[in-house]
Order: C-alpha cells, then structure tokens, then sequence
C-alpha cells in the first residue's frame, strides 16, 4: 500500500514536471520553422523515468503528458502528432535499451530520431502528400542531435538522483 | 557514451546522406532539371489535391482555402513564393523562408496545404494536369 502511495506520488510530479518543460518548450520560438523540429525537453523526463523508476511509469507519464499538453497548449492535430512520435519514440527506446549495447545517450538519440520519424508518416497520412518525405533528412539529423542532447542531460541527472521504491 | 552509441548518429548521418542523395537525383523531373535550379512553377495542394499552378515569374497574390476553413495568404512576387499569412495554430508556413528553387516547398500541416516549385514542362505534374 505504501509503495503504491509512493509511486502515485512519483507520477504526478513526474507528470507535472513533463508539463512544465512542455509549457517551456511552447514558449521558446521556433529556431526552424519546419514541422516536427522540436527540442523535445519532455523527452527528458521520459528518459529519465524509463532509467530511473522503469517503463511501466515511463509509459504512463509519456502518454498522459501527451494528452494534457494537446489539451492545454497545442489543438487536436497537435496531440495526433505528439502521439505518433511519442509512441514510435517511446517503443524504440525499449527496444533499443533492450538490447544492452547502448547507454543512455544511444537509446536517447533513437527515441529523437523516431519521434521525428513518427511524425512524419502522421503528415503523410493526414496531409495525403508525400512530398512531406523531403523533410525527412533533416528530421532525422536534428532527432539525433536533440536526442543527443536530452541523453546528457538525462546522464547527469541520473547519476545525481538514485530512485529507492 | 558508450561506443556503440556511435553507431546511431553514423547511421542517421548515412541514412540521411542516402535520403538526400535519392531526392536530388529523383528521376521524375530529371530530363531538365536538378534540384537546386531555379524552378518556373508554384503548384498549391490542399488536402493532396492539386489545387492551382501559378508561374513563379507571375505577381500573385491569392488566399488559399486549406482544410477546416483555415486559409493561407500566398504571395508570388520577384521569382519568390511565400505564404504571409495563416490562419493556422502554429504559423509554421508563415516562418518557412520564401521558396524559388525546384523542390522547395512550404508545409503548412494543420491547413494541409503544401506550396512546391515544380520545373520546366516534363515535370510529373503536367503530365497529371493534361
């Protein structure tokens, strides 16, 4: 019973702490105005909690984040979007962790790139135009780069906090 | 970092490479042109039906109807097109750069419209048109 009390409470500051960077990130301007370059702070959090606490709790914020930040500063398409490259991210990092071969940084810099490649194919399919392949290039290197940079971030804040429950 | 983690940035790097690569030497418009020339044709698709051809030598200045009753200000002006104005949430289009060279496109994704610059008449979309 304690542990479950312990464990919501991780949630929902967990939760909270995914929407706060969610608020951060809208605010910041858009340095490449092309659909689906994003920074991807949340993703920190995400990362952190697959490490930290396990998937299971990783899972939980990922999605319930997607939704409250869709509701609250995006639209429905926004959250059709998020869902697309938050699922494909999220799969990618478990598979990618699962193998063993990679740290954090790798299993991060997979999760960005496939965020990126998940949005992509919502577009295709919503948009019926395929030209919005072109920008897949450039998605995929810059998933990298912010996957890269929510690894190191992620390193350093695990290596500081050590989960107990 | 581990070392394998290497592997995911060099293999994006070539993936993209590779991407890159296959779209510069697309074969559909290959006969006249490169991407990178300068392309002679804005074609304007909404919801992935062609919606009008201008010439980029034209002054347009045309509001485009995208899905849900959203619209797209498009300007054609000095061999450039550019979208001024959205009524989209993120104003993405609007931010994009103004667009001349073959392939170049706007996106705008909530409004589903896509602007491209199409070159020279062998293009595939005149095939499609007549």
């Amino acid at each position: 019973m304690q542990l479950q009390t312990k464990r919501l409470a991780r949630l929902a500051v967990f939760t909270a702490l995914a929407m706060i960077l969610s608020w951060i990130e809208s605010q910041l301007p858009n340095f490449f105005p092309y659909p689906g370059m994003k920074l991807g702070l949340t993703n920190l959090v995400v990362v952190f909690s697959l490490y930290g606490t396990g998937k299971s709790d990783a899972a939980f914020i990922n999605l319930v984040r997607i939704f409250l930040s869709g509701i609250l500063f995006g639209n429905p398409y926004s959250i059709a979007y998020s869902l697309a490259g938050g699922v494909l991210s999220f799969a990618s990092m478990l598979a990618f962790r699962k193998t063993g071969l990679f740290s954090v940084y790798g299993v991060s810099m997979a999760g960005g790139i496939f965020h990126n490649v998940g949005q992509i194919l919502v577009a295709v399919i919503l948009i019926h135009n395929d030209k919005i392949f072109h920008y897949m290039p450039i998605l995929i290197v810059t998933g990298c780069i912010t996957g890269f940079f929510i690894g190191f971030l992620s390193d350093e804040v695990l290596r500081r906090i050590k989960f107990r429950g | 970092m581990k070392k394998a983690d290497w592997l995911i940035p060099a293999a994006a790097v070539v993936t993209a490479a590779i991407w890159c690569a296959l779209l510069i030497f697309k074969p559909a418009s290959a006969a006249t042109a490169n991407a990178g020339d300068y392309g002679d044709k804005v074609v304007v698709t909404v919801s992935g039906k062609e919606y009008a051809v201008y010439s980029l030598d034209s002054e347009t200045d045309v509001v485009i109807p995208g899905a849900r009753g959203l619209n797209n200000h498009l300007v054609i002006h000095d061999g450039e097109a550019n979208v001024v104005e959205a009524d989209c949430p993120d104003k993405l289009c609007v931010h994009q750069k103004a667009i001349s060279k073959d392939g170049d496109l706007i996106v705008c994704l909530p409004n589903e419209v896509v602007i491209e610059i199409v070159h020279g008449e062998e293009g595939d979309y005149d095939a499609v048109a007549n």
